[in-house]
């Protein structure tokens, strides 16, 4: 009998030759990331497991990213619960200032494929996009993991995504993932790992791939998994081994369900407010008006969502009511944005552009909104109140759709081919 | 006996706890904004011994563990829904909050009516009926009877 990727994962993680879905296994943790909004209560309760050390500092990574740099005074506490955690226990990856948890996580290189990873973030999923096995957990099970290297998993079943064919040209990854969320509903994948396929998930770069995964969470996933080829190489600036080359679908693995979708069938979509799973092509939403438009966040503030933005907005100007906020995921992306011209073009079309992190996507700061406004957000949250007041309508969209829509201060759809440098 | 507090389908942790509130140092400050989007006066309103029961995929959204953390502080005696969220049902069992899958209690009360909940033999009775929840996975309900993970460890240890 065959396997999927996960029970790939889980079988060489725990030595279980004959793992399979619905199995409760122990795994082995190969990292953890912890984000600076839970430090101080992962660190809290580390404590009152009565732990003296880590189980391994070397596999331990902590980033400050919803909090920087400081917006409020209490923000600084959790800085500072950070920096004793990381003195008393000698803590070695830290990261201050460099970016989004999810972007860092593999764009630093602590994940590699095959490795099972937990995180204090349900966005964790994202690690994925390199066929690691990564989801969120809250700051108890998170202690407990630090304390022992241990976590009681129970190996999901997979759906199975194939996608053949060629995208239109105003479609992107994100148009994917939120058709898929759309088809599956917010619980559609609960519990249930997504496994991915087929020619145009191969010809996809690692950062359209890690915008699928990102958003997996959103219909309920615990993960998903992409099977690393030499994109992924390239990207983790490793050689594949035996094991990471296997991971990949057998064709005999049994599947709770198989998904097909033709490539050349997708079209630019947005989530509606206040449900991500609110589906609606962008060609039948006519004559919504916006306040605000947000281009970033773990799931698209990548280099090529800023050059696709830029390609669209290139000798344009934002719409004169509307505030176009532009945040690159990690300090790397920003620098690499600012060198080769993207961000110029953004600044020239009228975009504010901030400091790399999760800033406006938590509601926490740079471009909070108020009761009856509108914003396009490339985020991965509709939620009520997500973004300011609970009477925010927070629409979700592809970088394009949103640049195109900054232009128009309505929300239109971008039908023109995209040419990026 | 305690009181049905209803929620509808995919409720999501930012409308259990927002965001702007986790900064908040302790979960006794935080519990007063409980469910704030979607009942201003629930934190005011909810005794010890109250339920919570939901339709489907209760608790999506982040991992936020604060989003049980306040149910159970508030002295919320159960989560009842037709099913929830993945990370939301297990930090739940880690902190020692019930969370119980029951198929046909939602469609059966209505908000404010009472209901009580027998957590061994899994039976809720609510309006002179009787309900049947689901049972934990075996793991799951280990550390549920230890009151959390942290007692659950120290057993082991």
């Amino acid at each position: 009998m065959g396997a999927t990727i996960i029970e790939k994962i889980i079988r060489n993680n725990t030595g279980l030759e004959k793992a399979v879905a619905n199995d409760i296994v122990t795994v082995n943790v190969d990292r953890v990331m912890i984000h600076d909004i839970f430090i101080p209560f992962v660190a809290d309760k580390f404590e009152e497991m009565g732990f003296k050390k880590l189980w391994d500092p070397d596999k331990v990574v902590l980033i400050y990213d919803h909090l920087v740099p400081a917006s409020q005074v209490d923000d600084t506490r959790h800085f500072k619960a950070g920096n004793e955690f990381v003195k008393k226990y000698g803590l070695n990856n830290i990261h201050r200032a460099d970016g989004i948890c999810h972007q860092l996580m593999t764009e630093a290189g602590y994940v590699k494929p095959g490795d099972v990873v937990f995180g204090t973030d349900s966005h964790t999923t994202t690690y994925g996009c390199v066929g690691a096995f990564s989801s969120g957990i809250g700051y108890t099970e998170m202690a407990s993991i630090l304390g022992t290297g241990e976590m009681w998993v129970k190996v999901p079943e997979t759906i199975k995504v194939t996608i053949n064919g060629v995208l239109p040209n105003n479609v992107t990854s994100k148009d994917i993932i939120l058709k898929l969320i759309g088809d599956l509903g917010a619980d559609g994948a609960t519990y249930k790992a997504l496994e991915f396929a087929g020619d145009t998930v191969e010809n996809m770069s690692i950062a359209s791939r890690m915008t699928i995964a990102n958003m997996a969470i959103e219909a309920g996933a615990k993960c998903a998994l992409f099977t690393p080829d030499y994109k992924t190489e390239e990207y983790c600036e490793i050689s594949l081994n035996d094991m990471q080359r296997d991971l990949v679908g057998d064709d005999d693995a049994v599947y709770n369900k198989e998904l097909t979708y033709r490539a050349e069938d997708f079209v630019p979509v947005v989530a509606c407010p206040s449900q991500v799973d609110n589906i609606k092509p962008v060609s039948e939403l006519s004559d919504i008006s916006i306040d605000q438009v947000f281009i970033g966040s773990c799931t698209n503030g990548r280099l090529e969502d800023l050059q696709k933005a830029a390609a669209v907005l290139k000798g344009k100007k934002v719409a004169p009511f509307v505030k176009l906020i532009v945040t690159p995921a990690s300090t790397k992306i920003y620098r690499q944005a600012s060198e080769d011209g993207t961000l110029s073009v953004l600044l020239e079309a009228g975009a504010i552009v901030t400091h790399p992190g999760c800033g406006l996507c938590c509601g926490r700061t740079g471009g909070i909104l108020t009761d009856k406004e509108r914003v396009v957000a490339t985020n991965n949250r509709n939620f009520l109140g997500r973004m300011g007041t609970s009477k925010v309508e927070i629409f979700l969209a592809s970088p394009i759709t949103a640049a195109a829509s900054a232009i128009a201060g309505k929300i239109v759809n971008y039908d023109k081919s995209i040419n990026i440098w | 006996m305690g009181k049905i507090f209803r929620f509808h389908t995919d409720v999501d942790t930012d409308q259990i706890i927002a965001s702007q509130y986790l900064l908040f140092p302790t979960i006794d400050e935080m519990k007063e904004h409980t469910f704030e989007s979607l009942d201003t006066d629930f934190a005011k309103s909810v005794q010890p011994g109250d339920f919570v029961v939901a339709c489907e995929n209760f608790g999506c959204g982040s991992s936020r563990e604060q989003a049980p953390a306040v149910l159970k502080a508030l002295g919320i005696k159960a989560v009842i829904a037709k099913s929830f969220a993945r990370i939301f049902y297990r930090n739940a069992i880690n902190i020692g909050l019930p969370v119980i899958v029951c198929k046909d209690l939602y469609d059966s009360v209505k908000a404010n009516d009472e209901m009580e909940l027998n957590l061994e033999s899994g039976l809720i009775e609510s309006n002179g009926k009787t309900f049947t929840c689901t049972k934990l996975p075996a793991k799951m309900q280990s550390i549920l009877n230890d009151g959390g993970l942290i007692a659950s460890l120290n057993k082991e240890v």
